[in-house]
């Protein structure tokens, strides 16, 4: 057994965490950033900050992930790390001149108070941001919230340091994705082309971390957000934020400083939510559904129809993040399954009021967010009342292996597998491929437990 | 590239590497790229400051404490004391396999923290961690339980080894102790195993004499099981009749650091990580120590023969010939079939504080040349031979980790060898202590670069078109990106062990495999290929 002293009896804490179901927020900052054209996203902290998020977020995507630190040294967390930040900011535009640095703090310079506003203004009067080049930052103290948060503060750094009103409306949509994966950012693209929309999506990851081989290193992959379309989005019509948790801040922010208006949806994973989403860009453009996204929808449905029997009343566990969780159980539910285990490592109310509503008709069901809801303690009640199914990061497959339970790898980080960073499980297409996986491990289980006389050909 | 006529001159090199850099920068970065000559060996400066913002390799304090040295031991509890990144992020990406029995501890799998939220960065933490430490306690009721400190817990002031400390006393069947290890600390992982290598001399080596049974007793220091390396080694070790009392760290269990004193002879193998506690033993218990490497097959006889010749016994001596002659067997057959084609392609290295010095003999097994090596985390010593130790300046950030004062111990010291078998060894020839570090063995004209950087790698990478380039994860994608294939040394790619003689084998046709995939040829599209005639078409 890999997690042996893992045992069914729930010993409650309050204060150690056991395999956590979250991260810290700078990975989040880091990989948002990372969906801007033309940036270098840069960790104001200890070198192992920006070591680990860049492995992490390698490990995940199989792709270069490029990133700076600010090496802080002992003197460093004494004294401030201003010294540390003008350094690198001058080293950074001369040897790899992106377009725009994108600082998010740690814990490490949270903690000792480095005021970001200060220090890049100084950089700047010092001329150590060349003339056309940006610095912007977020703070990301890693004491707060999860990487979730990093991610959202990030996007919130993007408004903040570009987002600007010409006093010239466009017709534009602005589309903040979520912490989703680039193939999940390509897809919401191209259902608002499909839609006749002209939108500007930020950050944008695609072409950035799913980049081909050419044998030729491009350190600033051609995709991303660009900054002219950053800018622009403080004169566009509306700003559609998806998912709650990594979305809103940055749209609320962007409706305070530019007045463009903001609708919080929900990541359109699963049918009922991208019907909200495909509803939604209809009203606010004002334009009709193509009958092209209508058929992909109604592929979908009858999948589900022609599949039903092999979902019906199974138990599902699953843990990430919460703007994930909330589509994808209102999904599950939604296929007649039965998502009994919920975590999440990331705290807010919201999850809660909405597990209650989602999860209301699943009877039993357990689903806890924030402090220690962790891994360990979802294992536990799996002990308790085993499911049919695990869903979610890499992590589960220690539980996977030992319970015995077919797995489904979804969310962040997939570091054994490859696949989520090119095909999409947003849209009526997206839940078609989550299905897919889904149907795929539960039908190999029956087909590897099934005794002989009962072994089927026809599924 | 193979043809030594056709490589850039190793100065111009520099010199165009250097001109992209701002001058301070320059300046400095001149002294940690050096052409090498073996005879003269050339300064090079090492474990100093990186330069903000230059995109380094290197990691901190917390990883070299937590991931590399204790990371490998599967009975003790390693709680992080800080937010949650440093334990999620070190929570098994390290690759350090372990084998406990059926119903034994083994806590790797598993990823304990404190979760500090910003109320215990306001009003302390120190609450929370004993509450932590308590509740681990009861869920399993360990034998031991660590605290690894992260940077804010160093600037709010928890104090981790009083709470450690009174746990310790009233849990009284577990030994509780806590490194101060904040990520900040020292200039790279280098800090963090020196303070790891500290505490684990301080708190637990010597709690057990329990005699360890056998004739010929060792302690290998500095391996850490990634991929398997030390169950090829203990199966090679267990062949020779060679008793391995405890390893630092792989494949290791608390109890066996405790019995570490009744070893014989301490063999190092990473010598940058922990030939602080080869020389802590040494001093207070009187075991001295000798550098192996157990990386390269050549290497794994010489290092065996070292051993017997130490325990000087016939009956072992022979016993290793007999070892080594039924090992390389095998090992000749599959280096003689692979090195057709990788005989004089240019390898290139920067890892870790030992493995780019190894891993060279790997690769000149198989008639691979090493153009460019590098350590990520080393000192000097590990680049120019112990015999500059005595001239390294210690500098602040040095300084700051805790040298520890040891004396010999009143009971337990005892002199391995008379000062006749001491003679006798050092007329054969036979020297302790005795790391050359890795620039006497690389040719005249190589290069040597410390802790280098995305720019200067791209340089040489360019410049060079090695064969197979080797580092570690965020560096491996940036390079294949280039069309050229990266080997991670840190974590093997996901396969192993290379390390004594069945790993040569694995690394041979690993390097083989790698540098004659068939994708390499793939990434053209044949309208590249010929591209008036794909234009020809277009036009029709």
């Amino acid at each position: 057994m890999l997690l042996r002293h893992t045992k069914k009896e729930v010993y409650e804490r309050s204060a150690l965490t056991v395999n956590p179901a979250k991260t810290c927020q700078p990975i989040g900052a880091m990989y948002a950033a990372l969906g801007i054209h033309g940036c270098l996203p840069h960790s104001h902290g200890s070198q192992g900050c920006c070591s680990y998020h860049r492995s992490t977020l390698t490990r995940h995507y199989k792709e270069p992930v490029m990133a700076g630190t600010s090496s802080f040294t002992e003197g460093a967390s004494v004294f401030g790390g201003q010294a540390n930040l003008l350094q690198a900011i001058d080293n950074i535009f001369t040897i790899y001149n992106p377009d725009v640095i994108a600082v998010h703090t740690t814990c490490l310079s949270e903690t000792i108070g480095d005021d970001m506003n200060q220090i890049i203004g100084k950089a700047k009067d010092e001329g150590k941001v060349p003339a056309g080049k940006h610095v912007i930052y977020a703070n990301t103290p890693s004491y707060i919230g999860s990487h979730v948060t990093g991610f959202s503060n990030m996007v919130l750094g993007m408004v903040r340091g570009f987002s600007a009103k010409s006093g010239e409306k466009t017709n534009k949509l602005n589309i903040i994705p979520g912490w989703v994966e680039p193939a999940d950012m390509r897809e919401i693209k191209r259902l608002v082309k499909m839609m006749g929309i002209d939108s500007i999506m930020f950050p944008d990851t695609s072409g950035v971390l799913d980049a081909p081989q050419t044998g030729h290193y491009e350190f600033y992959p051609k995709g991303g957000c660009t900054i002219p379309e950053l800018i622009a989005s403080g004169d566009s019509k509306y700003t559609v934020a998806l998912g709650q948790f990594c979305s809103e801040d940055g749209a609320k922010f962007l409706e305070n400083k530019c007045g463009v208006k903001y609708k919080t949806l929900d990541l359109p994973i699963g049918i009922a939510a991208t019907d909200r989403f495909i509803s939604t860009l209809s009203e606010l453009a004002g334009v009709p559904v193509p009958a092209a996204i209508a058929e992909e929808r109604g592929q979908l449905v009858d999948m589900i129809t022609d599949m039903q029997q092999y979902l019906y009343n199974k138990k599902v566990a699953l843990w990430g993040d919460p703007d994930q969780l909330i589509s994808l159980c209102e999904f599950l539910v939604s296929l007649d399954m039965k998502p009994t285990c919920v975590v999440s490592g990331t705290p807010g109310r919201t999850f809660e009021h909405r597990m209650d509503s989602i999860l209301a008709s699943v009877p039993g069901a357990k689903y806890k967010n924030g402090a220690n809801a962790d891994m360990f303690l979802m294992h536990q009640w799996i002990k308790n009342d085993k499911v049919d199914l695990l869903l979610g990061n890499t992590y589960g497959k220690y539980i996977a292996r030992d319970e015995d339970i077919p797995f489904v790898r979804m969310g962040f980080p997939i570091l054994d597998r490859v696949g989520h960073s090119y095909f999409p499980t947003v849209g009526y297409k997206g839940a078609m491929r989550i299905l897919e996986m889904i149907l795929g491990v539960l039908m190999d289980y029956q087909d590897k437990t099934s005794s002989e006389e009962t072994f089927e050909l026809v599924m | 590239m193979s043809n030594k006529e056709k490589l850039p001159e190793t100065t111009a090199m520099l010199a165009d590497i250097l001109k992209s850099y701002p001058p301070k920068v320059a300046r400095k970065r001149s002294k940690s790229m050096v052409v090498n000559d073996p005879e003269t060996i050339p300064e090079i400066q090492a474990n100093v400051r990186t330069i903000p913002g230059i995109i380094t390799q290197r990691g901190c304090c917390y990883a070299g404490c937590k991931g590399v040295v204790l990371g490998p031991t599967r009975d003790i509890v390693n709680i992080t004391h800080g937010p949650i990144g440093c334990g999620f992020y070190s929570w098994l990406t390290r690759r350090n396999q372990t084998r406990p029995d059926a119903d034994g501890e083994n806590y790797m799998p598993y990823c304990f923290s404190t979760d500090m939220q910003d109320d215990n960065i306001v009003f302390g933490g120190e609450k929370k961690l004993k509450l932590a430490i308590q509740e681990a306690y009861d869920l399993f009721h360990p034998k031991a339980i660590a605290v690894f400190s992260t940077c804010p817990v160093g600037l709010i002031g928890d104090d981790v080894h009083a709470a450690a400390k009174e746990m310790k006393e009233k849990f009284g069947d577990c030994n509780v102790f806590a490194f101060s290890c904040e990520g900040y600390k020292g200039v790279s992982q280098s800090a963090g195993h020196h303070i790891a290598n500290n505490q684990i001399f301080k708190h637990v080596i010597g709690r057990n004499s329990k005699k360890v049974k056998g004739k010929f007793k060792i302690n290998m220091l500095g391996e850490y099981n990634i991929g398997g390396d030390a169950f090829e080694l203990e199966r090679i070790l267990e062949k020779c009749g060679i008793t391995l009392v405890s390893t630092f760290s792989g494949n290791s269990t608390i109890t066996k650091f405790e019995q570490a004193h009744m070893a014989d002879l301490n063999t190092v193998m990473c010598h940058r990580s922990i030939n602080y506690v080869a020389d802590m033993l040494e001093k207070k218990y009187g075991i001295p120590w000798i550098k192996v490497n157990f990386i390269g097959a050549e290497a794994s006889a010489k290092s065996l023969r070292k051993i017997a010749q130490y325990f000087d016994d016939e009956e072992l001596k022979n016993k290793v010939e007999e070892v080594i002659a039924e090992e390389m067997a095998e090992v000749t057959a599959v280096a003689a079939a692979v090195k057709p084609r990788t005989e004089g392609k240019l390898a290139m290295m920067f890892v870790g504080g030992s493995r780019a010095h190894h891993y060279q003999e790997l690769f000149s097994e198989i008639g691979m040349k090493t153009i460019a090596a590098g350590y990520e985390f080393a000192h000097r010593d590990d680049y120019e031979g112990r015999r500059v130790i005595p001239n390294i300046q210690v500098d602040a950030d040095s300084r700051n980790i805790e040298e520890l004062h040891i004396e010999a111990d009143a009971k337990e010291y005892l002199a391995r060898k008379t000062p006749e078998e001491l003679a006798k060894l050092e007329k054969e020839g036979f020297t302790f202590h005795d790391y050359e570090g890795m620039m006497a063995e690389m040719a005249k004209g190589t290069l040597v670069i410390d802790d280098i950087s995305h720019h200067e790698m791209e340089k040489l990478i360019e410049a060079y078109k090695p064969a197979v380039f080797c580092a570690g994860i965020k560096e491996k994608y940036c390079v294949q990106k280039m069309g050229v294939p990266l080997k991670q040394l840190h974590s093997y790619d996901y396969s192993g062990p290379y390390a004594g003689f069945q790993g040569a084998i694995n690394f041979y046709k690993e390097i083989d495999r790698m540098a004659g995939s068939k994708v390499w040829s793939l990434i053209r599209p044949p309208w590249q290929n010929s591209p008036e005639l794909f234009a020809e078409m277009a036009d029709a």
